[in-house]
C-alpha cells in the first residue's frame, strides 16, 4: 500500500530566519517532519515547532506520481521553490492561469472581509463577525482543488470558505446584512453560511461542533459507493478548524473514527496561534498538532500557511490520498489572522512584533512576488483582478442594501422538512402509511 | 477596585449595626433608597471578588477569565489579585474542564465554572446533571457538589441560532440542581454570594445584554456580607389586578409594560422569580390569590418551559382563584433567527406583554377604566 508522504521525499533543510524575541514560545520540541504511520521517517530535520518567530520549517512532499496527477514532474520540494530561487528546477509549481485563480480567489477573500469590518462598524451588519484575513492561503490553496461535488465544513470564520467554494459574493454578503437574498435568506447569519448547490455544509459556532459533522459527509460518500453501489461516489470532504479546537474532545473522537473506517475526509487545521485571547501554548500540553495524526494511524502534516503554493502541494497530495479510498490526513496550517478574533476583540494580548512578523508575510504578496519573479504574470494582470474584485464586492454590497428584509411570515417557515410536523406527506396522508414508504423488501 | 474597597469598609461599620445578610427580602417593593449606581458586571465582580477572598477553597475556571479578563469582563482583575492558581484559563473544552471542576468540587473546593455562554455548556451538560446534580443523591448524602455553573443564557443580538438559546426550564427540571437567574445588580450580587455559599450545585443563568445596565442600590447590597436567599421570589412592582411573573432581562419589559398598563387603568403586579428551581410558589400564588390574572413571561422556546410550570402550579393550588385563563408570554418556537427584524419578532416585546395582561384582563367581567 504505497503512502504518499513516504520517506522517499525530500525535506527542504530548515532556514534560518531572523528570530524576533517571541514572549512564550520556549519550545525546543522535535520539528516536524512529516509522519507516515507505515514508514519511519528518516528525516532528521532539526528546526523547532511553533511560535510566530521561530523558524519555520516549510514541509512538503513531491507527491509520487499517481494516475490523476498531471502536475509538474520536475522533483522539487516547495521550499526550494519559494525560498531559494533555484535556477535548477525547470517546472514551476502553478501555470498562469492557476496563478491568476489563485491571486484572484485571496484578493476576493480579502477585500471581502475588508468591507466586512466597513459595513460592520456602518452598522449593517451585527451579532458575531469573525474576519479571516491573513489565513486566505489556506481557504484557496485547499478548496480551489475541490469539484462541485465535494463537501466543505467550517467554523464560524466561514465567509471565505463559502467564497472559494463558489458562492457567490452577493449572496453572502446579503446574508451578513441579515436580508431575505441572503445564501441562507437571512435565518444563519455570518456564522451559519450554509449551501446545498455548493456543498458549503455550514458554518458552526461551537469549535468542534463541525468536525463530526463533516465525518459524516464523509461516511456517506464512502457508504454510497459501497452499499448503494454508486460507483462515482468519490467526493472528499475538508474539516476547516483552528488550534482550540485541537483540544476538544469531539476533534479526537473523529480522528479516531476516520482512521478506523478509512473515511474520504480531510481535517485541515488553521494554527493561527490564537483561540480569542489563549495563545495555544498555553492551552495545549503538546502544540505539536500534527503529531496527533500518527497517534490516530493517519499521517499527519504541518505546512506554512502563509504560502499558497506550499498549501496547495500539500492538499493535492492530502485530497488525492482521500479520493484514492486511503483514509483521512492532518494537515496542520501555520497561519495567522490579521485582524482580532472577531470584530467585538480589542485584541490587546498579541504581540505586536508577532503581527509584523506575519504581516510581513501576507500570502497576496508572496504570491505576488512568486508570479512576477517567474515572469507568469505582468502588473497590469494583477491590477486588472483588483479592479475587477473591488468592483464585484462593491456590487454585492449594493445588492444586499437593496435586498429586503425577510417577510414576517418566514419566521416561522423551515423548522420542519416536513411542513405541517406531523408526519403528513403531500397526497394529505400519514407517510408511515403510504405502501411505498419503504423502497426495501421489508413488509410494513 | 478601589471603590469596591471603600464600599466593604462602609459596609462592615453597617454590620455593626445589626444588618443580617439576606435583610433584603421580598417584601421590599422598590430599590431601596440609592447610594449609588452599580452595573450588574461590577456587581458580579465584587462578588466573586469577595467569596474569593474570604474563602480560599473558591476558584474560577473557564475560558478567557483570566488575561482576558473575561470573555464579557466578568472577571476583570481577578488573575492579577489572586493569580493563576486560583483563576484558570482553561483550553477549549468544556465537557472536560466541567467535569474536573465537578471532581474538585467532590473533594471539597468550591469552584465556580464559567461558560461563556450557557448553549456552550450543552457540551458539558453530561456533568452538569449527572456528575454534579445527581450526586448528592446517588451516594446518599456522602458526597456534595458545592459548585457554581455561571455565565450569560438567552438571546444577545444578532448572534444567530447557536448563540441563543435560553437554558432555564431545560436545568430548572432537573432535581439536584438550583437554577437562579438574576435581574438587577442587586440580584446578581446577592445571588451569586449565595450560589457559592450554597453546598449544592447551582446553574447562574446572566443575561449579556444586562451586563452592562446600572441599577440603583443600597448601602446594605454593597456590604460583604450580603446575600438573597434562594428560592425566594421579589415584588418588583406591587399591584392589584394582574400578576405578571418574569426572569432575567423580561423583568425589566415586565416593568415598562406595568407602567403603560398603569395609564390605562391596569394594576400589574410585577414577581421578578429571581430563582427558577426552587420556584417560589408561594409568592406567586399570594399573589395571584390577590389579583385573579397572571401573565407568565419568559424568552425561552415556548413549550415545557417556566410558563408551562408556572401555570400548572397556580391551576393546581390557587385554581378557584383564576378569573381568568393564564397567559403564556414566551420566545417565537424557532430556533432563533439571524435576521434583526425576525429576531425582534422571535422575542418577547413590551407591546406583547401589555396585550397579554389586557387579555388576561378583559376575559371575564369587564373592568371599569379607573382614571
Amino acid at each position: 500500500m504505497a503512502s504518499a508522504f513516504s520517506a522517499t521525499a525530500k525535506f527542504a533543510q530548515p532556514l534560518p530566519l531572523n528570530t524576533t524575541s517571541s514572549a512564550r514560545s520556549q519550545d525546543k520540541l522535535s520539528p516536524p517532519a512529516l509522519f507516515d504511520p507505515f514508514r519511519t521517517s528518516s528525516s532528521a530535520a532539526t528546526s523547532p515547532f511553533l511560535g510566530s518567530t521561530r523558524q519555520l520549517l516549510c514541509k512538503s512532499n513531491r507527491p509520487l506520481s499517481h494516475r490523476r496527477s498531471s502536475s509538474s514532474s520536475a522533483v522539487v520540494a516547495i521550499s526550494d521553490v519559494k525560498q531559494k530561487k533555484p535556477k535548477s528546477s525547470s517546472n514551476l509549481l502553478i501555470t498562469k492561469e492557476e496563478g491568476l485563480e489563485l491571486y484572484e480567489d485571496m484578493v476576493l477573500g480579502r477585500s471581502f472581509e475588508d468591507m466586512c469590518a466597513q459595513m460592520y462598524y456602518r452598522g449593517k451588519m451585527f451579532g458575531f463577525v469573525h474576519l479571516y484575513n491573513g489565513q486566505e492561503a489556506v481557504s484557496t490553496g485547499f478548496i480551489k482543488l475541490l469539484t462541485k461535488d465535494d463537501s466543505v465544513v467550517s467554523t464560524y470564520r466561514d465567509h471565505v470558505h463559502a467564497l472559494s467554494k463558489g458562492v457567490p459574493a452577493r449572496a453572502v454578503m446579503s446574508e451578513l446584512f441579515g436580508k431575505t437574498t441572503g445564501c441562507c435568506r437571512g435565518q444563519g447569519g455570518s456564522m451559519h453560511m450554509f449551501s446545498k448547490e455548493h456543498n458549503v455544509l455550514g458554518g458552526f459556532a461551537f469549535i468542534g461542533e463541525g468536525i463530526p459533522v463533516a465525518t459524516g459527509a464523509a461516511f456517506t460518500s464512502k457508504y454510497k459507493r459501497e452499499v448503494l453501489k454508486e460507483p462515482n461516489s468519490d467526493h472528499v470532504t475538508l474539516a476547516f478548524f483552528g488550534d482550540g479546537t485541537c483540544n476538544n474532545g469531539q476533534f479526537f473522537e473523529c480522528l479516531n473514527m476516520a482512521a478506523l473506517w478509512k473515511l474520504p475526509i480531510v481535517f485541515v487545521v488553521e494554527n493561527n496561534l490564537w483561540a480569542i485571547g489563549m495563545s495555544h501554548l498555553r492551552a495545549t500540553s503538546d502544540p505539536q498538532i500534527y503529531k496527533k495524526g500518527p497517534a490516530f494511524g493517519m499521517p499527519g502534516v504541518h505546512v506554512d500557511g502563509m504560502d499558497v503554493l506550499k498549501v496547495r502541494e500539500v492538499a493535492k497530495e492530502a485530497i488525492g490520498r482521500a479520493r484514492r479510498g486511503e483514509g483521512p490526513t492532518l494537515v496542520e496550517c501555520e497561519t495567522y489572522r490579521f485582524r482580532g478574533h472577531s470584530l467585538a476583540d480589542p485584541d490587546e494580548l498579541r504581540d505586536p512584533a508577532e503581527k509584523a512578523h506575519y504581516a510581513a508575510r501576507d500570502p497576496i504578496s508572496q504570491l505576488k512576488t512568486y508570479m512576477f519573479e517567474n515572469k507568469l504574470v505582468n502588473e497590469s494582470e494583477l491590477k486588472a483582478i483588483d479592479k475587477k474584485i473591488d468592483e464585484l464586492v462593491e456590487e454585492a454590497v449594493e445588492f444586499a442594501d437593496e435586498s429586503p428584509v425577510p417577510d414576517r411570515s418566514q419566521l416561522l417557515e423551515n423548522v420542519f422538512a416536513d411542513p405541517k410536523g406531523f408526519g403528513i406527506g403531500p397526497d394529505g396522508r400519514y407517510r408511515c402509511e403510504d405502501p411505498k414508504f419503504t423502497q426495501g423488501t421489508a413488509q410494513v | 477596585m478601589f471603590r469596591i474597597l471603600t464600599q466593604r469598609v462602609l459596609g462592615q461599620s453597617l454590620l455593626q449595626q445589626g444588618i443580617r445578610p439576606g435583610a433584603v427580602a421580598s417584601a421590599s417593593r422598590c430599590f431601596a433608597s440609592a447610594a449609588k449606581d452599580l452595573t450588574v458586571r461590577e456587581a458580579l465582580n465584587s462578588a466573586l471578588n469577595e467569596e474569593m477572598s474570604a474563602d480560599p477553597r473558591v476558584l474560577l475556571m473557564g475560558e478567557e477569565v483570566g488575561e482576558y479578563q473575561g470573555a464579557y469582563k466578568i472577571t476583570k482583575g481577578l488573575l492579577d489579585k489572586y493569580g493563576p492558581d486560583r483563576v484558570l484559563d482553561t483550553p477549549i473544552t468544556e465537557a472536560g474542564f466541567t467535569g474536573i471542576a465537578v471532581g474538585a468540587a467532590y473533594h471539597g473546593l468550591r469552584p465556580v465554572v464559567e461558560f461563556m455562554t450557557f448553549n456552550f455548556a450543552m457540551q458539558a451538560i453530561d456533568h452538569i446533571i449527572n456528575s454534579a446534580a445527581k450526586t448528592y443523591y446517588m451516594s446518599t448524602g456522602q458526597i456534595s457538589v458545592p459548585i457554581v455553573f455561571r455565565g450569560p443564557n438567552g438571546a444577545a443580538a444578532g448572534v444567530g441560532a447557536q448563540h441563543s438559546q435560553c437554558y432555564a426550564s431545560w436545568y430548572a427540571s432537573c432535581p439536584g440542581l438550583k437554577v437562579l437567574a438574576p435581574y438587577s445588580s442587586e440580584d446578581a450580587r446577592g445571588l451569586l454570594k449565595a450560589a457559592i455559599r450554597d453546598p449544592d450545585p447551582v446553574v447562574f443563568l446572566e443575561n449579556e445584554l444586562l451586563y452592562g445596565e446600572a441599577f440603583p442600590v443600597s448601602a446594605e447590597v454593597l456590604d460583604s456580607n450580603f446575600a438573597l436567599p434562594i428560592g425566594k421570589a421579589k415584588i418588583e412592582r406591587e399591584g392589584k389586578d394582574v400578576t405578571i411573573t418574569a426572569f432575567s432581562k423580561m423583568v425589566g419589559f415586565a416593568l415598562k409594560a406595568a407602567e403603560i398598563l398603569d395609564k390605562e387603568g391596569i394594576s400589574a403586579e410585577v414577581i421578578n422569580l429571581r430563582s427558577i428551581r426552587p420556584l417560589d410558589r408561594a409568592t406567586i400564588n399570594a399573589s395571584v390569590r390577590k389579583t385573579n390574572r397572571l401573565v407568565t413571561v419568559e424568552e425561552g422556546f415556548p413549550q415545557h418551559g417556566v410558563g408551562a410550570e408556572i401555570c400548572t402550579s397556580v391551576v393546581e393550588e390557587s385554581f378557584g382563584y383564576l378569573d381568568a385563563p393564564v397567559e403564556r408570554i414566551a420566545g417565537a418556537d424557532v430556533p432563533m433567527p439571524y435576521a434583526a427584524n425576525l429576531e425582534r419578532l422571535a422575542l418577547p416585546q413590551v407591546e406583547d406583554i401589555v396585550r397579554a395582561a389586557k387579555r388576561a384582563c378583559y376575559r371575564s367581567v369587564p373592568m371599569a377604566a379607573a382614571a
